[in-house]
């Protein structure tokens, strides 16, 4: 008796999860009906967001994501490449290499709104010394700094994938380019890489969906102006700094329902690129204990 | 001659290569000392006794505390705690033991979703269930969301510990007659304690500093709160609002707030990470 009792309650508890994503979702897709039905597709084409006059188009924020996210990748991607390759390759073990470690961890403990307390305060100024160098508008925040900063932030995602994939490739192999005379490089090169590529792939990936969601340091350092931004020096804003700017002063019904349209839209793209990241992980993992 | 000059290319391409990857590696932890230097040196010089209990003063004034965004971190964590770790932990018996179930499986795949979900997202949905129709900002809510956060990171190490179990502990247990759900309660759940404990603290950790969730559902409150049905301060929301007010008495109160915030982060995930070693080596 007790048992089944015992039983339907860890049945339960395994549901509500289940239940708990399914009706996040629904609620987030009930709550834009009202959106979608007044703006249809101008609602994703649409380039004016306008509280006031209750027009919403949302195409300067998947601009002003798309440009942030895809700046981060390019600063941070050879950075982690060079620590998945330094802690997996070079540094495998020893004293350095777990203080290292644990230094780039630490990165991602950082909370988020503190990397963009200290970009205000310290990024800033920098980078208005950068603008005021290339003759642009010397306003420090915008689309520039923020991804600077969301690149150091997505870094130890990347990095401890790349490493693990890097450990995963087959000592024999590795060892039989170094028989043959194949100097570090040339086995990095030649036979680590290629092989762990699609690895390497999927962590660059889950750290793509990591940049599109990140809020606190993007919002503080973007300058938050609802315009397609018209350079990388410019102010613009992102999906998620969107919502973190205007929800709390969401009074009208369309406002808030074009809000949570683009946090449903938010949650599709990231579910999308973290499945397909994990995915292509769990096959390589699995392709790799079948020939060990 | 010429087998050799392209011998000498080929090692120093091979020394180059080295050294451009310890650079490059090197530059990513340099903004980590940066932060570290600028949050001590300017957190530590605030930090008193009246800072830590007393209450913010309005713009303009010296001196005032943050004991209301202290408490209110407290709060919300506990909160949070209070809805995640049993729910995580039945779920996380439920996956251990039914490992092939369907409901497993689909758990499982739900869990790492949820954990991909950006954490402002989930802010709105908490928003949508709790803070509309109870018409008011308040920590349940904001627990609430952080609870949602905190919970597959609660359901992955029950799990796993779990699984890390000798299968004889619970046979024995069974073969001595003791019905499944006391085998479960007395004998494994004990033995898995550390691991448990060890996700709520990595959980912990990992919301004490989220700030986004909070926004549009604890909202912030500069009195001293300890109903969960009112709008509550914390450590992350007041380092928001100060850092991008225009005073400069609050930027220092919000180093002092960030150095807090940063030291408990820290402790929290050393004492986790202490007792992922220990725990392992157990089994």
């Amino acid at each position: 008796m007790k048992d089944r009792l015992f039983n339907i309650m860890v049945f339960m508890g395994a549901c509500i999860t289940i239940i708990l994503l399914i009706a996040a979702f629904l609620t987030l897709l009930i709550n834009f009906i009202p959106s979608l039905k007044a703006f249809g597709l101008k609602f994703f084409f649409g380039k004016e967001w306008d509280p006031i006059k209750l027009n919403f188009g949302a195409l300067p924020f998947f601009i002003g994501t798309t440009l942030t996210s895809f700046l981060a990748l390019i600063i941070s991607v050879p950075i982690s490449i060079s620590i998945s390759i330094l802690l997996g390759e070079y540094l495998k073990e020893g004293f350095i290499a777990s203080i290292f470690k644990n230094l780039v961890e630490l990165l991602a403990g950082i909370p988020s709104v503190i990397y963009g307390f200290w970009g205000l305060f310290v990024l800033v100024p920098f980078v208005r010394k950068i603008e005021v160098f290339l003759n642009v508008p010397p306003v420090g925040v915008g689309i520039f700094t923020a991804s600077i900063v969301l690149a150091v932030m997505i870094i130890p995602y990347s990095a401890s994938i790349g490493r693990e994939v890097i450990e995963l490739v087959p000592t024999d192999i590795k060892e039989a380019a170094y028989s043959l005379g194949a100097t570090k490089y040339e086995v990095i090169r030649f036979v680590i890489l290629p092989y762990a590529r699609s690895g390497i792939f999927a962590g660059i990936l889950l750290s793509l969906g990591r940049a599109i969601g990140e809020t606190m340091a993007v919002t503080m350092l973007i300058g938050n102006s609802n315009e397609i931004p018209s350079s990388i020096f410019s102010p613009g804003n992102t999906m998620a700094s969107l919502i973190a700017n205007e929800f709390a002063e969401a009074t009208e019904i369309l406002h808030l329902s074009s809000l949570v349209g683009i946090g449903f839209f938010l949650l599709i793209i990231t579910t999308v690129i973290s499945l397909v990241g994990r995915y292509i992980i769990k096959k390589i993992s699995v392709t790799e204990r079948r020939y060990a | 001659m010429r087998k050799i000059e392209h011998d000498r290319l080929r090692f120093v391409k091979n020394k180059v290569f080295k050294i451009t990857v310890i650079f490059l590696s090197l530059i990513a932890i340099i903004p980590l000392f940066l932060i570290l230097f600028y949050i001590i040196q300017r957190g530590i010089e605030i930090i008193s006794w009246n800072f830590v209990f007393e209450l913010p003063k309005p713009p303009g004034e010296e001196g005032g505390g943050i004991l209301n965004a202290l408490l209110g971190t407290g709060i919300l964590i506990v909160v949070a705690s209070f809805i995640s770790v049993p729910l995580g932990v039945l779920a996380g018996i439920y996956m251990a033991e039914q490992k092939e179930s369907v409901v497993t499986r689909i758990a499982r795949l739900c869990l790492e979703v949820l954990q991909s979900i950006p954490s402002i997202v989930i802010g709105i949905v908490v928003y949508l269930w709790v803070v509309k129709p109870m018409k008011g900002f308040s920590a349940l809510a904001g627990g609430l969301s952080l609870a949602i956060i905190m919970l597959p990171l609660v359901v992955r190490s029950t799990e796993e510990t779990i699984k890390l179990i000798p299968l004889p502990l619970k046979e024995s247990a069974l073969a001595l007659g003791v019905p499944y759900y006391r085998a479960i309660l007395k004998v494994i759940l004990p033995a898995s304690l550390s691991g448990i404990l060890t996700g709520t603290l990595i959980g912990i950790a990992r919301i004490a500093g989220e700030t986004a969730p909070l926004l549009f559902t604890a909202f912030g409150s500069s009195y001293l709160t300890l109903s969960i049905l009112k709008p509550i301060s914390a450590l992350s929301l007041l380092i928001f609002n100060y850092a991008t007010s225009p005073y400069e008495e609050w930027h220092k109160i919000a180093w002092g707030a960030s150095f807090l915030l940063v030291t408990l982060v820290l402790i929290l995930s050393i004492i986790a990470r202490v007792m992922t070693r220990k725990w392992k080596t157990r089994f």
